[in-house]
């Protein structure tokens, strides 16, 4: 809606409810209140989010660099990538490898309700690999995956409290930690470009790629600055390879 | 030149063990053998009483690999390490404080410790083998961890730490206490100092596999480790005015000077832990009131929550100030009073380890998001496994006193040196 901005230079009084609120939404987007809870200004998105200095690429050097990007504003919660996920990869139904969480907030002007889909964020500072006792769980050298070498898994399940994204649970078929691995071994590694869910998301909210290659959709759109881009729980310090934005 | 030398020093190791062995050593094996069977009818229903729960234990665990653990015990994705976890860190902490008190006496050669020494190294053992047996039941593929622990080290882990340096403790604990029967002291000394530092640092390792998670706030932070060092001489206390207490009415005894004036000095050094455990309680809630959102929630939870009762019955009034005021108050005198006291202790602690493990998990991951349909915090509640389980690993610590007791004779044989 648009803010009558003759009023606010008269009387206080004449601004409507509604436009007084729309105002503050302006500030509360700049001040990033509304990204997805994780407050996070503009300056820190860079640092937080940006992934493209000489610097970064000199510790990440791997190639292809995979990343998602989840543009969150376009989920519909249609759960395509969760069942897509589930056949995929073999998940069991006590488990899962991806979800959508759901934010209702009442009061908010307009749409009340937004989708979060989260998984594995391939983490370049993984505390679930730094705390597995066997080295069952390990980055990937070549593309910076976060996967798990089954027989060497005891079961522990330090890994599941280490993660801050809830992205491991025990799968009893196959009696080791399960987690997204960007569906590696069951489409990438036999020469698909795109992870389960991300095929299968309708509205492109799920958006897979390589961000050590300048061309590739997700580099283009978390290396600008006009559009916020956040990452889940910064604060844990795990530097994640998945990018959360609004379309 | 150097290779000579240490040839010939390992001779020597080896004659003083032949030498210390006693050639009647089987013939009193065989006098102890009689000595326990000649308990009284208490001693032997409370053995099988504990054996039955070693039994109901070793059943409910096999049950549970059966079944699958996710369908056992209560634990959840979100809440993956419940009951059978702070068992076994209630085990390990008190095994470790048992290592620390008894080194008092025998590694640093403080006289007044010396009569508590063998039970008390006797007690380490069995206890770290307690914790070592409920976790086994915990551990999704205990085999692989013995292959992979060994050729595929991760050094960055706390918990491989953890597990090997507390592998070595219990055969450096397990060493000094048959160096102690044989009575060689040196080199009984020699393993306890060993399995002191090996168990110190497996100890804060153990602290630290929490302390080093950040992205768990309430746990994360130098805390822990330190917190469980202290802890663990608190624990160490409260199990030797227990078992010692118990012991000698087991057997029926009377003490001695000798020992009344060693309880004396365990229940001095209770009061000095008992008042750095209430500091640290005190700091760690005050400064996580005014902490990120997950810990404020986490700390909230224990103060006024589902974890209250845990907290100011348990941890804090049973655990901590009701022995605090029960010793002092007798001017650490009254051993039976100590005993009374050591008692509450070891229930207390064993709530601040399950409130330690628990309460750190129930901050739902995406907390801070504001998610719908999940609640504020997460719900955990042991199982009948898991119950069983725990009083099975009970049972095992009571089960191996009460046959130490009576084969050890009150593990009076040493100390004095």
């Amino acid at each position: 809606m648009k803010i009558n901005t003759e009023n606010l230079k008269e009387d206080m009084n004449t601004v409507s409810k509604i436009e007084r609120r729309e105002f503050l939404k302006i500030g509360f987007l700049i001040t990033g209140v509304f990204a997805g809870g994780t407050v996070l200004s503009l300056a820190s998105n860079i640092r937080g989010a940006f992934a493209s200095t000489g610097e970064f690429t000199e510790k990440y050097p791997y190639k292809p660099h995979y990343s998602m990007l989840i543009r969150q504003n376009l989920c519909v919660d249609c759960e395509r990538c969760i069942e897509a996920c589930t056949k995929t990869n073999e998940v069991p139904s006590y488990g899962y490898r991806t979800i959508i969480l759901e934010k209702v907030v009442p009061d908010a002007i307009g749409q009340k309700r937004e989708f979060i889909p989260v998984l594995c964020n391939q983490c370049n500072n993984p505390p679930c690999v730094r705390v597995c006792p066997t080295r069952a769980s390990y980055k990937d050298k070549n593309n910076g995956i976060v996967m798990i070498e089954r027989k060497k898994c005891i079961g522990c399940k330090a890994c599941v409290l280490a993660c801050p994204y809830n992205a491991r649970y025990f799968n009893e078929e196959v009696h080791a930690i399960d987690k997204c691995d960007f569906c590696f071994d069951t489409r990438l590694s036999k020469g698909e470009k795109l992870t389960g869910c991300a095929a299968a998301c309708p509205t492109g909210a799920r958006k897979f790629g390589d961000i050590s290659d300048p061309n590739d959709f997700v580099y283009q759109m978390i290396h600008q600055i006009e559009k916020q881009v956040w990452v889940m729980r910064p604060e844990a310090g795990t530097k994640p390879n998945v990018f959360y934005m609004k379309a | 030149m150097a290779d000579e030398s240490t040839s010939s020093k390992k001779s020597t190791i080896v004659g003083e063990l032949a030498r210390s062995i006693n050639p009647t050593l089987m013939s009193d094996l065989y006098s102890n053998v009689i000595e326990f069977l000649s308990g009284t009818r208490s001693f032997y229903v409370l053995l099988v009483l504990g054996l039955l729960t070693v039994f109901g234990a070793s059943v409910a665990g096999l049950d549970a690999i059966r079944m699958g653990y996710r369908h056992a015990y209560g634990v959840t994705r979100e809440i993956s390490w419940g009951l059978i976890i702070s068992t076994y860190i209630f085990f390990v902490v008190t095994s470790t404080g048992l290592c620390i008190v008894s080194s008092i006496g025998h590694v640093f050669g403080v006289k007044n410790f010396m009569p508590i020494v063998n039970r008390a190294v006797f007690l380490s053992v069995v206890t770290i083998f307690a914790g070592f047996t409920v976790i086994f039941f915990d551990i999704e593929n205990p085999f692989r961890m013995a292959i992979y622990n060994a050729i595929s080290p991760n050094m960055t882990s706390n918990l491989w730490w953890m597990g090997t340096l507390y592998g070595a403790y219990m055969v450096f604990m397990a060493i000094e206490y048959v160096l102690l029967l044989l009575n060689n002291h040196k080199f009984a000394t020699y393993a306890g100092l060993a399995g002191l530092i090996s168990g110190i640092v497996a100890h804060s390792n153990l602290g630290a596999i929490f302390g080093m998670l950040h992205s768990r706030d309430y746990w994360y932070g130098p805390y822990m480790p330190i917190y469980f060092i202290a802890s663990a001489v608190m624990s160490g206390c409260a199990a030797v005015l227990f078992f010692t207490w118990v012991g000698y009415k087991v057997n029926n005894e009377k003490m001695d000077k000798p020992m009344e004036r060693a309880l004396e000095a365990v229940s001095k050094l209770t009061i000095l832990m008992i008042s750095v455990l209430l500091f640290f309680t005190a700091w760690k809630v005050i400064t996580g009131l005014v902490g990120a959102p997950g810990k404020q929630a986490a700390i909230m939870a224990t103060l006024a929550g589902p974890y209250a009762v845990n907290f100011w019955v348990f941890e804090v009034m049973l655990g901590m100030v009701i022995p605090f005021v029960l010793i002092l108050y007798t001017r650490f005198k009254n051993i039976n009073v100590s005993f009374i006291a050591s008692a509450m202790m070891v229930l207390g602690i064993f709530f601040m380890r399950y409130d330690l493990v628990i309460v750190g998990q129930i901050v739902p991951a995406y907390h801070e998001l504001g998610i719908n349909d999940v609640p504020a915090l997460l719900p955990y509640m042991p199982s009948l496994h898991e119950i069983i389980i725990t009083i099975g690993g009970l049972g095992i610590v009571a089960s191996a006193f009460l046959i130490g007791e009576r084969v050890f004779r009150g593990h009076k044989d040493s100390g004095v040196h």
